[in-house]
């Protein structure tokens, strides 16, 4: 199977998406990049390079560029979905967020359930996330959970190359607002993904490896690093399952109430901040679902409760580790910590 | 060594890795001058142009157009002209010690047929006769992954996906066995191959057989693994199963089905299946292949006509263990060369390789 990078497998989701729906459009601040501008067009596909080729190839009647006012294009891509086009908009940082929150919290999320189920509004929001490369407290936060919580609003996060695809193209045929999150650091992350369409169902979690003794459960980039702390807690005997919720909203409970019941041990990673978080809410779940199948208390790798730090030497200490989650499968199985001679 | 300039693979932003050397603007024996532009590069993220960091000649390019390359890796040598060639030779073998240059396996080709574009891996020789493999259903050229390497040792082989699967078209009017059949012989007419060994899996058995059959003298032997088209009975909640579920945890018992021992199949077998169901038109291509073939727990395609007229060397292995088509009701039918192998159940190419493997070498030479 070919292999591409996780912005390429979202290029490609959009790019056929548009060519199968021709009412499918883009919109934000320099999706297409470079409009007005003398010389190429298209030179960018915006500052992370997702969209790029695609105004060469549909046009400007297809992938638009907006003012950078997001209350005012979002609000416009909720109108747009409300009224028959199906409209990909681009949140470029959800730490934007609280400039359109109404437009998705009280219109796009409201109106099937406001209007009887008459109307509909399938709108992909496309934002990114994630701590890295020192963007700091207004360009690092993880906000799925704020979005998670509204009834009406789908949230997405795709963890590898092979999810984005799937999971974007679904995202656009499906007919309800959904936030799709994009975690910066795994744009260049590389994968296999065909090269034909396919869609990934929302509310399915994917199990990406089975063990007996803990189950980790984590988000986007997190489940990477899950995935390597498994492996290397094997070296120790201790066979892990890790699981990847994909969407946390639906989220597949029945899969993480399973999971954990066959271990009686959880530990959640998540890069968000604590209070009101994704790794809390599970935590709650299992605790109040599957009380009697824990062996020990849940643990939780997360952000502290703080802003994201700007400094060079605080940043990597803020961000859930690799060694972290191992510390937490070890004493969520009351095994010392491992201290190393150097 | 004195007066040599290594022109390596930039690193253009915090995190890349690798790039694709895409088009030389220059060539070796040019003169070239600082910021001059050199090549354009590729890289997952941008293109752009990479200018010289040096005056000099360009003396050798290491790196051919479309290589991809990682970063900090040698591409070009510029040198004066008074450095001789031996110690520019010398230099890019030095270089070259630390980087293992892997060699890129076969990969699978696409073919356009009257029906769509087909799939397919080629694995062997230029010469000799060719062995063609055909999956059987939901299965897709993978499949052959223990067979067919071997075999390439002495044949041309080539692995296809059949229409409805795998990366193939998978919109079709008919997807019944002969419909298939038909595929295929367009798939043999297209590739010109001629003098063709044919081995055939389950409901690829059958395509192979309906193909072998109106093949005229093209087709030299025939190996049908578990086929499908010999009796009437087949596990239909396999197959209802294997369509329906979207779940690993639901798919793996069903998957489990194929197979004597469940322990070889593994996640990533299941997780195949799941990607392959995800893909666009796979669901329906999978109900209309079950409809045309073996609806119910039925076969309605047949191929006991099509082996009696055939002169051809025929050669049926079963797993005695079959659960998905029983082996008793092939067996019933057939009298010539009929082999059961022990301990597997209706994938034995899989579960007894080698064994079925030697069996197929053998086969071929009769």
């Amino acid at each position: 199977m070919p292999r591409k990078s996780y912005r390429q497998a979202i290029n490609e989701a959009l790019r056929q998406e548009m060519e199968r729906d021709p009412s499918v459009i883009l919109m934000g601040e320099d999706v297409s990049g470079g409009t007005g501008a003398p010389g190429e067009q298209d030179a960018w596909g915006g500052p992370f390079g997702v969209t790029k080729g695609l105004y060469t190839k549909f046009g400007p009647d297809r992938v638009l560029d907006t003012h950078i006012a997001e209350v005012s294009y979002i609000g416009a891509a909720v109108g747009a979905a409300a009224t028959g086009l199906r409209p990909v908009a681009d949140l470029m940082y959800v730490d934007f967020i609280g400039t359109c929150l109404d437009q998705l919290m009280n219109q796009a999320a409201k109106f099937r359930y406001m209007f009887g189920g008459k109307a509909t509004t399938p709108l992909v929001v496309r934002t990114s996330y994630g701590v890295g490369g020192n963007g700091a407290a207004q360009h690092s936060q993880a906000l799925y959970p704020i979005l998670t919580h509204i009834p009406g609003l789908k949230v997405v996060l795709p963890s590898s190359p092979y999810e984005a695809k799937g999971l974007m193209i679904q995202a656009i045929r499906d007919n309800d607002p959904v936030i799709f999150f994009e975690n910066r650091a795994l744009y260049d992350t590389m994968g296999e993904v065909p090269d034909e369409p396919y869609s990934i169902p929302f509310g399915q979690a994917n199990v990406l490896k089975e063990g007996d003794d803990v189950t980790i459960v984590a988000f986007g980039r997190m489940v990477s690093f899950a995935l390597t702390a498994a492996e290397s807690v094997q070296k120790l005997g201790i066979s892990c399952t890790v699981v990847d919720p994909r969407t946390t909203s639906p989220l597949d409970v029945e899969t993480i109430l399973e999971t954990v019941a066959e271990t009686g041990r959880l530990v959640v990673v998540d890069e968000a901040t604590p209070r009101c978080s994704m790794a809390t809410d599970i935590v709650s779940l299992v605790s109040t679902n599957g009380f009697a199948t824990l062996k020990a208390a849940p643990k939780i790798v997360s952000a502290p409760h703080s802003p994201v730090p700007f400094s060079t030497a605080l940043e990597p200490l803020y961000l859930p580790s690799v060694e972290k989650i191992e510390a937490a499968i070890l004493a969520v199985l009351d095994k010392a910590p491992i201290n190393n001679a150097a | 060594m004195s007066g040599i300039t290594p022109i390596t693979m930039p690193k253009w932003g915090l995190t890349m890795e690798e790039g694709t050397v895409v088009k030389w603007a220059v060539k070796a024996g040019d003169l070239i001058s600082q910021e001059q532009e050199l090549v354009d590069i590729e890289t997952t993220k941008l293109a752009n142009v990479y200018e010289s960091p040096v005056d000099g000649t360009l003396r050798r390019i290491v790196a051919a157009e479309g290589e991809v390359v990682p970063v900090g890796a040698l591409i070009a040598v510029v040198a004066g002209n008074d450095v001789a060639d031996e110690e520019i030779d010398a230099f890019i073998a030095e270089s070259n010690r630390d980087v293992v240059r892997v060699a890129a396996g076969p990969v699978p080709e696409t073919i356009a047929l009257p029906g769509g574009q087909v799939t397919y891996l080629k694995v062997g020789p230029e010469d000799g006769e060719p062995v063609v493999f055909v999956h059987g259903f939901g299965a897709d050229h993978k499949g052959w992954v223990l067979n067919q390497s071997a075999i390439s040792e002495s044949h041309p082989t080539f692995a296809l996906d059949l229409p409805g699967h795998g990366a193939s078209y998978k919109r079709a009017e008919d997807l019944s066995a002969s419909a298939l059949a038909e595929a295929l012989l367009s798939f043999l007419n297209k590739l010109d191959l001629k003098n063709v060994h044919l081995v055939g899996h389950s409901l690829g058995a059958a395509v192979a057989a309906l193909a072998a059959a109106s093949s005229g003298s093209n087709v030299k032997t025939l190996t049908l693994i578990a086929p499908a088209g010999l009796g009437s009975k087949i596990n239909g909640p396999f197959f209802d199963g294997f369509i329906v579920e979207t779940r690993a945890k639901k798919l793996r018992p069903i998957i489990e089905m194929l197979v004597s021992d469940p322990g070889i199949i593994s996640a990533d077998m299941v997780e195949d299946v799941l990607k392959f169901k995800r893909l666009d038109g796979a669901q329906e291509a999978l109900t209309a292949v079950r409809a045309a073939n073996f609806p119910g727990s039925e076969q309605t395609v047949s191929i006991g006509p099509a082996i009696e007229a055939l002169k051809i060397p025929i050669l049926v292995i079963l797993g005695a263990e079959d659960k998905v088509i029983p082996p008793f009701q092939t067996k019933e039918l057939l009298s010539a060369n009929v082999v059961e192998v022990p301990g597997a159940g209706h994938i034995p190419h899989l579960e007894k390789a080698s064994d079925v493997n030697q069996r197929i070498q053998a086969h071929f030479g009769s």
